[in-house]
């Protein structure tokens, strides 16, 4: 009898076992719908799936009555425009300072103290300040998930960028390289893969302060809609929204972590040397 | 070519090296031995650059020699010494590439086409043309080392430092980069000063041998006194005979 430890699922017992908890899951919200709504038809905590497509029908493929939008698309789209402006932005920065950070003793001399401190403010408080010194637009929320994000990629990039054999620097300047180019064709393609990992960890976080910003001021966005249903407690509304957002966050990690297996075929050589 | 003159290394209390003294002319493949910790490494990084000495200098045809490394003197280190992300071809091209001016470290054009070439030669003598389109990650020890040679040999230095090259390879791939770098040495004209870890190597391979070692030691304060080279062997003269007896002092030495 082998230790459990060392007792390994074949790959199909591995897909039919990750499969237990969701069905189960689901089962258990099914029948539980079924009670309530069979006591009381009004119910609105745990709504059927009828009521769940009837909701979906409603606000993706009918246009509003009040606008004449449709506005689970119209959400979907200002919501991901403000996340991928703010996370664009925090990982080019991120990708800067990092690197530079990283790469230049003086430059990180000059800037550690700055970013560490930064890196421990608590973006959600800082969030009053952006409303009032940028106003309740876009440009505030986008702002707001730059700098929660920021911090911890430029941080994360500074370390991979330290990680770095000095053996290779050594060997870049033997070449004849100036610092330039030793950033520029050493470090930055070595780095590439790295920030992709870095800004794949930090969605969570930039989703979390998205929809936390729309949920304070905004008049659409997911994070947005999913606050205002909730005043009349439109679980058919919320539910799926939220299964939405879960399908996108999942949808852009699986890009990312395709690019970084397409683009970077030698990163996953990487083992003993890299 | 290169004078060393009362060279001291020493970080805080501890002494590294102590009044070192010698001169190498161009040509000279100098293997350098001796117990771990005896400065052997350090001395060359002081010659990479990468380190400055304490006391004394060391000058390259009469000039102090630069505080940063530079392309008159190439290196290959035991691991890690080519880039991870170029194909082999790619990592030969990379020298001249990177030696031009500009920012960008790229090549264009003719002189793409013309680097593209002398490395398909280079690659030829290291005997991986076989591999230019493998990344470095994919080849046997051996062949990374002999990539990281060709990627230093390009871009013609004049002093080529090897830091324990062959440390982490077998002993028949090792013969195989011995011959190889013998070769090569022959053929470029190059100065060579070689680290390791390997008596019978420095013998085989050098025409100088360095031992390093503390002329002085302190039981009380072991890191009192540094090392020095205390045999500087002439292998061309050197008997069968000769290299017997140096061995046997020497093991009992570094023991």
């Amino acid at each position: 009898m082998k230790r459990w430890i060392n007792k390994r699922p074949s790959r199909a017992v591995s897909v039919m076992l990750g499969l237990v908890p969701l069905i189960m899951l689901l089962l258990l919200y099914m029948a539980g719908s079924e009670a309530r709504l069979a006591e009381n038809e009004a119910d609105k905590l745990l709504p059927s799936f009828e009521q769940f497509g009837d909701a979906i029908k409603r606000m993706a493929f009918e246009p509003s009555k009040r606008t004449g939008e449709y506005l689970f698309w119209v959400d979907t789209q200002s919501s991901l425009i403000r996340l991928g402006l703010g996370v664009g932005i925090a990982a080019l920065t991120g990708l800067i300072v990092g690197v530079l950070t990283g790469a230049l003793p003086s430059v990180g001399s000059t800037l550690n103290p700055l970013l560490t401190i930064v890196s421990l403010i608590p973006p959600l408080a800082v969030l009053p300040i952006l409303f009032i010194v940028l106003g309740l637009g876009e440009l505030s929320k986008v702002v707001l998930i730059a700098i929660g994000v920021m911090p911890f990629i430029a941080r994360d990039i500074q370390r991979r960028t330290q990680e770095i054999p000095s053996e290779q620097l050594i060997k870049a300047q033997t070449l004849g390289a100036n610092t330039a180019q030793i950033i520029l064709r050493v470090i930055l393609p070595q780095i590439m893969p790295r920030l992709i990992d870095a800004v794949r960890l930090s969605l969570g976080a930039a989703w979390l302060f998205l929809i936390a910003a729309e949920a304070i001021a905004s008049t659409d966005g997911l994070g947005y809609r999913i606050f205002l249903v909730r005043r009349y407690m439109a679980m058919d509304v919320i539910l799926p929204y939220v299964a939405w957002i879960t399908l996108l966050a999942f949808t852009f990690d699986w890009i990312l972590a395709r690019i970084n297996y397409l683009c970077f075929p030698w990163d996953r050589l990487a083992g003993d040397e890299r | 070519m290169i004078e060393v003159e009362k060279l001291w290394k020493r970080y805080g209390d501890n002494t590294v090296l102590e009044d070192l003294s010698l001169s190498v002319k161009e040509g000279e493949f100098v293997t350098m031995v001796g117990a771990s910790g005896c400065g052997k490494s350090t001395f060359l990084n002081l010659l990479l650059g990468t380190q400055s000495a304490t006391q004394g200098e060391i000058r390259l045809d009469g000039e102090p020699i630069a505080a940063e490394p530079g392309p008159d003197r190439g290196i290959v280190f035991q691991q890690y010494s080519v880039f991870p992300h170029m194909t082999v071809l790619e990592n030969v091209m990379a020298a001249p590439a990177l030696a031009q001016s500009g920012i960008t470290g790229r090549l264009f054009g003719r002189a793409k086409r013309e680097a593209n070439q002398a490395a398909l030669e280079m690659l030829e003598r290291v005997g991986l043309t076989a591999s230019a389109d493998q990344y470095p990650q994919a080849l046997s020890g051996g062949m990374r080392q002999r990539l990281a040679i060709a990627q230093a040999l390009i871009a013609k230095p004049r002093i080529l430092l090897l830091d324990e090259p062959f440390g982490a390879l077998d002993p028949g791939i090792r013969n195989d980069m011995h011959v190889l770098l013998k070769d090569l040495w022959a053929s470029f004209g190059l100065t060579v000063f070689m680290v390791t870890h390997d008596l019978k190597e420095g013998f085989s391979l050098g025409t100088r041998l360095w031992v390093f070692d503390k002329r002085r030691h302190d039981p009380h304060a072991p890191q009192a006194y540094g090392a020095s080279v205390t045999y500087d062997i002439n292998l061309a003269t050197t008997s069968e005979h000769d290299y017997e007896k140096t061995l046997a002092q020497i093991d009992q030495r570094t023991e």
